[in-house]
């Protein structure tokens, strides 16, 4: 294992305050979102979406209609953006990648033994590259948790190193799985350790984990990127996922990223959110907004 | 061909460069918020409203009526009487004469009305905020989340103590005073009054409350409680007026004692008026409260801690922390993100959900922010502003900071009740400690470090009377609250408080 550019230094990473955070993040979710921002959010979330399957009883098939629903979430209505991309197993990047074409929408494997990224690092470097060689255009790895939390940075950080090298031109998230991490100081210390050793994203939860992406983890690690960003004027991109149901939630995270790090975030490009269900209540709020009725969940599909 | 590369390496280097000199957050229009104003249908205003004196809503023998605005659109709301001295005196000989049975009801049913007004209130915690907001200029968002939640909770916290006043005071005999002589400020309406009206009662006391001349119409709405809450009429009387409706109460004689809150100016006035009459007085003035970071703070929650201590209710907050601390080492940084922050202030239609910062409460308050301000500049201090919009109509004044501030500026030294803060930096513990107490006020003050033995030591050494760690701008009605020096005297909440409106045998 190559020895770290630099070492991780713990001391200059700032202290969170959990009620602070917490009333913050959740002040911002009483934002009234009406009208033309409502709508103008939902297809931004839309936009932002990594739509994403991630089960063992994951099929071509499954694949295949996760990816037409992603490029027309809503058929018959061209307003209506198409997503970030396709969150697939790195098995599933073929498929997904022939499926979407041209249309875009771009491809992201989850690799590095995910979930539990207990495996050793040359097999995570072997899913990297063969999800990269199938047409990957990103890659969510997840760190190692059991390492972060004896102390063992250095080795968090090399396999990050590692990984992201493996990953040639596509992009990296590194996934902290904040659920296991328990405390504020340790999203925001992983959070800067991520940044620092090549993540283009970092992203919250492998949605395996309760709690995931909660709005006062999301907020510590938009601070986290704010930090980064004056430090080295690089800028990081965010993915909150797991348990991200509603509307009302996604809206919420743009209020965040809007009133944390502020316009130039508010892209695909800086900003995604990884979800398998939110979409269709996205959808349906969009048409409430242009019908004022809601319709039951059988006009919008179930991929 | 290498040259080329070359040429492109150095100039992708030299754009990175640029970009590392000067990285920069936009808070701009990418996704704007759709206006979002709360509804003002249900709120039924009178035009104009008499003096509530024995239960009722009578004429005012003055015969004089005044305007109260709405500082954000500067229309007026509806008119209210003016008080002169014999309207406070049938106020006060209608608490006198309801003091008779009040004081000597049982207990537990003095606590019975109190708990009835608490859950009226509740009920029309809407309209009410509605009401606040309009009359005073706060954003909805605080009155709806903030004053008006807490309002209840002092009546219901109150109506409790009604029946256990001997616990409160054990091995005394606890009688009430009389009749009170209550003069609240515009800052807080509502809140205000229920800070003073809830022990009041509760301790068997009746009241002749005067609200603010500008901000009338909460307490009309809780005259109107009082009535459909049966109150026995004369327990509560509401006298509107400005200074001199205040003096004929400060200066009546069967009044038994004066609760004030504001300025210290008046406050002084009140003193000297009260001095050798045999009245009780409780005084909370004003403040200038310093707010501490140190290096080892949590810096983005201490962030919001000053944004809440200066900004929240547009600064018109007597325990404002209007004086901010920062340790030198960590300066720079935290300059830059007060400056980031305040450009995500949204300021303007306080009725609006998402207003952060509403209007200045009058015409005279925002001439008094502008004259200090004026000041600062003139002294040298370097004035920030949010480049915010300002609304073409109303009384309005952007988030402010000052820096380059030393202790001996007048900006650091008054109270400018406004959204400005003044922006000092110390190097060790005891220098913050000193010039955190070098001021003639000692309401409040707040503290931010990680460190829990600090936040003890420090605390400790603060004169104020309320100090925050790690927060700031936390109220309840259990918490005794106010100040040190020229803040004034007596607490309100908590057991604290009671004593001002007890005899103990």
């Amino acid at each position: 294992m190559s020895s770290l550019p630099r070492p991780f230094d713990t001391a200059r990473v700032p202290r969170v305050d959990a009620v602070g955070i917490e009333e913050r993040a959740s002040a911002l979710g009483k934002r009234s979102i009406k009208k033309a921002a409502k709508v103008a959010g939902i297809k931004l979330a839309i936009s932002m979406l990594d739509l994403t399957t991630l089960e063992g009883k994951d099929s071509e098939g499954k694949v295949r209609q996760l990816c037409q629903k992603g490029m027309r979430p809503l058929p018959g209505d061209p307003t209506v953006p198409h997503v970030a991309a396709i969150c697939v197993y790195p098995n599933l990047v073929a498929v997904a990648k022939d499926a979407l074409g041209n249309s875009g929408v771009k491809v992201a494997s989850v690799a590095s033994g995910f979930p539990a990224g207990l495996v050793p690092l040359s097999a995570k470097l072997d899913d990297t590259r063969l999800a990269v060689e199938a047409g990957a255009d990103e890659i969510d790895m997840v760190i190692d948790r059991g390492a972060f939390l004896s102390g063992d940075y250095e080795k968090v950080a090399s396999e990050i190193v590692a990984i992201k090298d493996a990953c040639g031109d596509a992009h990296l998230k590194v996934i902290l799985e904040t659920g296991e991490l328990e405390t504020y100081d340790n999203v925001r210390k992983a959070s800067r350790l991520a940044m620092i050793y090549g993540a283009d994203f970092i992203k919250t939860s492998t949605g395996k984990i309760a709690p995931a992406a909660t709005p006062g983890v999301v907020l510590v690690m938009l601070e986290a990127i704010r930090d980064f960003f004056f430090e080295t004027g690089r800028r990081i991109g965010m993915k909150p996922a797991g348990g991200i149901k509603t509307s009302k939630q996604a809206l919420h995270l743009l209020v965040l990223v809007k009133e944390t790090l502020g316009d130039a975030w508010l892209t695909p490009d800086l900003f995604r959110i990884g979800a398998s269900t939110v979409a269709n209540d996205l959808l349906m709020q969009l048409a409430k907004e242009a019908s004022g009725r809601y319709q039951n969940e059988d006009y919008f599909t179930k991929d | 061909m290498a040259t080329v590369r070359e040429e492109e390496a150095s100039k992708a280097r030299a754009a990175r460069h640029v970009e590392r000199e000067k990285p920069a957050l936009e808070f701009g229009s990418a996704w704007e918020y759709s206006p979002a104003p709360e509804s003002r249908d249900h709120v039924r205003l009178e035009d104009r409203y008499g003096l509530f004196i024995g239960g009722k809503f009578v004429p005012p023998k003055s015969k004089k009526y005044f305007p109260t605005i709405n500082p954000a659109t500067e229309e007026t709301l509806a008119h209210v009487a003016e008080a002169n001295a014999a309207d406070v005196d049938a106020a006060v000989r209608a608490a006198e004469e309801a003091g008779r049975k009040w004081s000597k009801l049982k207990p537990a049913d003095r606590g019975k009305y109190i708990y009835r007004v608490a859950r009226i209130l509740q009920e029309k915690s809407r309209e009410l905020a509605v009401i606040e907001t309009m009359d005073g200029g706060k954003p909805i968002k605080e009155s709806r989340d903030v004053d008006i939640p807490l309002v209840v909770a002092h009546f219901f916290y109150h109506a409790g103590w009604a029946d256990k006043l001997e616990y409160a005071f054990p091995r005394h005999t606890v009688s009430p005073i009389g009749v009170c002589g209550q003069i609240i400020p515009w800052n807080f309406p509502l809140l205000m009054a229920a800070w003073k009206v809830a022990p009041a009662l509760a301790c068997g006391n009746t009241v002749v409350l005067k609200p603010a001349e500008t901000t009338p119409l909460t307490a009309m709405a809780l005259a109107k409680v009082c009535q459909e809450a049966d109150l026995p009429p004369g327990v509560v009387n509401i006298v509107t007026g400005a200074g001199e409706t205040g003096a004929a109460l400060v200066n009546h004689p069967r009044v038994k004692k004066i609760a004030f809150t504001g300025s210290t100016d008046v406050g002084k006035i009140i003193q000297r008026a009260t001095a050798g009459s045999g009245k009780r007085l409780t005084l909370e003035l004003g403040g200038k409260a310093a707010n501490i970071i140190f290096e080892d703070a949590p810096i983005d929650q201490a962030v919001e801690g000053i944004i809440n201590g200066i900004y929240f209710n547009q600064g018109h907050v007597c325990c404002a922390g209007s004086r901010l601390l920062v340790q030198e080492s960590i300066a720079d940084v935290v300059l830059q993100k007060l400056s980031d922050r305040i450009a995500t202030l949204r300021m303007g239609d306080p009725l609006d959900k998402n207003t952060d910062v509403g209007a200045i409460n009058s015409k005279m308050q925002l001439d008094k922010i502008r004259e200090l301000v004026a000041c600062g500049v003139e002294e040298g201090a370097e004035l920030h502003q949010s480049s915010c919009p300002i609304p073409s109509k109303g009384y309005w004044f952007p988030p402010s900071f000052f820096t380059g501030v030393a202790q001996s500026h007048r900006i650091a030294r008054e109270e400018i009740f406004g959204p400005v803060l003044t922006v000092m930096t110390f190097r060790t513990p005891d220098e913050a400690v000193e010039k955190a107490n070098n001021i003639p006020y000692g309401l409040s003050a707040g503290v931010w470090t990680d460190k829990g033995s600090k936040i003890f030591k420090i605390t400790a050494k603060m004169r104020a009377g309320v100090v925050w760690a790690n927060t700031f701008n936390k109220f309840d009605p259990t918490s005794p609250f106010g100040g040190y020096k020229e803040s004034g005297f007596g607490r309100e909440g908590g057991v604290h408080g009671l004593r001002a409106y007890v005899e103990l045998g």
